[in-house]
Order: C-alpha cells, then sequence, then structure tokens
C-alpha cells in the first residue's frame, strides 16, 4: 500500500494548483520589487543628501522594517488596517508590506551608491554649473549604480523567498499551495521538494550572474 | 477611528509571552553556535582536495541560500517524516535554522578565508609548524578580525527567521503571541506588542556583539 501509492493521490488539478501559486508567487516579487526600489531610491537619496532631522527619521524608519521580524508586520500590517475601518485583501497588504520592507534594504544600498561617489567629484560637477538634479544625474546615477546593482539583486532575490511569508495572512503563494496539498495527499516531500526546485530555479541562476557581474565589476 | 485598543489582555498574557521570549532567544542562539561550527566545516569542506566534499558542501550552501527559510522549516517538519524521521516542531525549527544558518555562516567564513593570503600559509609551514597550527595561530585569528561584523548580521537573521516557528506551531515569541490572541482577538495590540519586543531583543543583541566584538578584537 504505502509504496505503491506514491503518485495515486496527487491528481494534475494540484500540479496546476502549485503553477498557479508560482504565478502568484513571481506576480508579488514583480510588483513589490518595483514599488520597493522607487521608494527605496527616494529615501536613500533623502538620507544621504538631506538635512539631519530628515536622515535620522528615516534612520528610523529602515532600523524598525529591520529589526522586526517579516511575519510580523504582515500580521501586524493586517490587523492594524482592519482596526483602522480600511480591511484590504491579503494581496494589496502583501505588496504593501513586502514594498515598505524592501524600500528600507534598497535605501540602505541607495545610500552607499551615493556614499561612493566621492565628494571632491561631486564639488567638480556643481562648480562646472551642473545643478543638484544634473550632478545626481550625470556623476552619481552612473559612478553609484555600478556600485550597488549586485547588491540589489541579491535583494530581489531575497523578496523571492519572503514572499513565502505572506502565506500568514492568508494569500495562497506557491509554498501555502503546496501545504494546502500535502494536507489532503499525505505527500509532503514529493510537493515540497517541487516548491523548492522552483525557488532554487529562480534565485540560483539570478544570484550566479549577479556574482559573475560583481566580480568583472570588482577587476 | 472607533476602535478602542485593549492593552490589558496583553499584560494578562506577559507570562506565555515571557516565556516565548526566552524559547526565542534560545533557538537563535543555539542555531547560531551549531550553525556556525558547520559552517566553518562547510567553509573547510568547499576548499577541501576532494570533489565529494567540495560538492556536497557546495550543494548544502546552495540550497540553504537560495530556497526560502520558511521552506526548509516545511522540509524538516513535514518532510523527513517521509524518510521516518519525525521531528516536533522545536527540533524541526532548530535543525532547519541550523541548516540556513550554516549555509550563510560558510559563506562567510569563505569570504574571511579567501581574505587572508596563502602565502601566510606556506610562510607558516615553512616555519615548521603542522597544518592546524598554521590554521590555528596563524590563520584563524585573522579570519575572526574579518568574519566577526558579518556573523553579527547574521545573527540577526537568525533572530528575525525564529519567528516562522510559528507556522508549524512552536511557542516561541511568534507563536507564543498567535496563540494568545486567539484567546481574545486582539490581533492587534498583540502584535504591536511582539513587535516592540522584537526591536528590544534585536538591539540588545546587537548591543552586546558590539560589546563583545570591542574587547574581543582589540588585542
Amino acid at each position: 500500500m504505502e509504496g505503491s501509492s506514491v503518485f495515486t493521490s496527487l491528481s494534475v488539478q494540484d500540479f496546476w494548483f502549485m503553477v498557479e501559486g508560482a504565478a502568484r508567487t513571481i506576480e508579488l516579487t514583480l510588483w513589490s520589487s518595483v514599488i520597493g526600489t522607487m521608494l527605496g531610491i527616494v529615501i536613500g537619496v533623502a538620507r544621504a543628501s538631506m538635512p539631519w532631522p530628515v536622515v535620522l527619521t528615516l534612520a528610523g524608519y529602515v532600523d524598525v522594517l529591520r529589526s522586526v521580524p517579516l511575519l510580523i508586520q504582515f500580521i501586524l500590517f493586517n490587523a492594524g488596517l482592519a482596526v483602522m475601518g480600511h480591511q484590504q485583501t491579503p494581496f494589496v497588504v502583501g505588496v504593501l508590506v513586502l514594498s515598505l520592507y524592501m524600500s528600507a534594504y534598497v535605501s540602505e544600498v541607495v545610500r552607499g551608491g551615493v556614499m561612493a561617489v566621492p565628494v571632491l567629484t561631486r564639488r567638480a560637477a556643481r562648480s562646472l554649473g551642473m545643478s543638484w538634479l544634473q550632478d545626481m544625474r550625470y556623476i552619481v546615477l552612473p559612478i553609484g549604480l555600478r556600485a550597488v546593482f549586485p547588491a540589489w539583486i541579491g535583494l530581489v532575490i531575497g523578496l523571492v523567498k519572503d514572499t513565502s511569508l505572506i502565506a500568514v495572512i492568508g494569500y495562497i503563494e506557491l509554498l501555502r499551495a503546496g501545504q494546502i496539498i500535502i494536507t489532503r495527499t499525505q505527500e509532503p516531500m514529493l510537493v515540497l521538494c517541487g516548491a523548492g526546485v522552483f525557488y532554487f530555479a529562480i534565485c540560483y541562476p539570478v544570484s550566479r550572474v549577479a556574482a559573475r557581474i560583481e566580480k568583472g565589476m570588482a577587476a | 477611528m472607533d476602535y478602542q485598543p485593549h492593552w490589558g489582555a496583553v499584560w494578562d498574557a506577559r507570562g506565555a509571552l515571557l516565556d516565548g521570549t526566552l524559547i526565542t532567544l534560545e533557538l537563535t542562539a543555539l542555531s547560531m553556535v551549531f550553525g556556525t561550527v558547520l559552517g566553518v566545516l562547510l567553509a573547510l569542506a568547499r576548499r577541501s582536495d576532494r570533489p565529494m566534499y567540495r560538492r556536497g558542501a557546495s550543494g548544502w550552501i546552495e540550497v540553504a541560500r537560495n530556497t526560502p527559510c520558511l521552506f526548509q522549516i516545511y522540509m524538516a517538519y513535514f518532510g523527513l517524516g517521509v524518510i521516518g524521521l519525525h521531528l516536533d516542531s522545536y527540533e524541526a525549527v532548530l535543525g532547519a535554522l541550523v541548516f540556513n544558518n550554516a549555509g550563510y555562516m560558510a559563506e562567510i567564513v569563505r569570504g574571511g578565508l579567501n581574505s587572508i593570503p596563502p602565502t601566510q600559509r606556506r610562510a607558516a609551514l615553512s616555519l615548521g609548524m603542522r597544518p592546524w597550527q598554521a590554521y590555528l595561530y596563524v590563520i584563524l585569528p585573522q579570519v575572526v578580525r574579518v568574519v566577526y561584523y558579518p556573523s553579527t548580521n547574521q545573527l540577526m537573521w537568525a533572530l528575525l527567521n525564529t519567528s516562522l516557528g510559528m507556522t508549524v506551531g512552536l511557542q516561541e515569541l511568534s507563536g507564543a503571541t498567535a496563540f494568545q490572541q486567539s484567546l481574545t482577538f486582539r490581533a492587534f495590540e498583540f502584535f504591536a506588542a511582539a513587535a516592540v519586543l522584537y526591536y528590544l531583543l534585536a538591539k540588545l543583541l546587537m548591543t552586546l556583539s558590539k560589546l563583545a566584538g570591542r574587547s574581543l578584537l582589540r588585542e
């Protein structure tokens, strides 16, 4: 009985259920990496160039988001919205929390990128008559982007993995889809391995490419 | 906003939350200690002469880093039962976190080992030291310096990742919070309190490791 029923309890529908979960994982990653990156760039540039009260406030924001488990952030945000009478769908809450979370890490990276540009270079740009915006666009961006790109890729990979936590507020992404199937079919190994292979297949190649780019830049 | 927060419910459950906090700290400490030991072994195996060791270590490191930690916990909790290894939620979470930390620590240690020029080892050997003496007296003290601060960063991740224990019913801080709020349905208050506790724990660990680092690396 035990040996012969390896595949019988899993059906084709289960497979498509997992594929749907995988698509949702990608969708979540795309939305939150785009929003989180844009927000993170604004915060990062502000932290590198604004007066100290702004810098301190933003540093506090980043510090809190990095010191509280993402799992707690999801539940707290979800409950907080409900308490305020603005209940949202799990997808919206998920993208919101992941975007804020991502923005904290992106801002650290961006701040580092802006700081990586020597002050003298920037002063030279300004003394040539460039405006602050031109200095940012033609001096800081090309130099800084090179410095931060590999780190940013690392953050996106982290995001792919972090989407798995949205399950706690009831969204069915890949891992949760797998867990639902396991509950019914009692086939944990096969289903989990399927999900694991999917995450690995996305994260591993990207991290290799990023490592190669980083090496190329360092040389 | 007509919601009346009820913080008394959280205060009444302080005993359970404190117990959870202790389990969280215990898991963080144990997973970090075992993870570091295994991480060092993995880093050494990765530069071994035997291809089998190298491949095994690389496989562990890449899976640990490129799949979600939650997946690793599910694998330990649901998956290993298939091969007859039935872990309770504490063992499964600890095992998965050790697996995860070891992968990340191995990369940190590898970076540290790579930062020591190979000539140092050869110089030590030519002075008549045995290989283990060269490692212990010449290479290790230098590696510790490079590796220490990235390791404290991993310690933070270990703390944050313990919160995933909630998803397999472990009563660490998050799990205890989830259970207590289910008695009163004061989700917002309970998880806000948990967020504050995690923040304080993170600050505490960071401060302690900074102090320890200052006295350890001074000389």
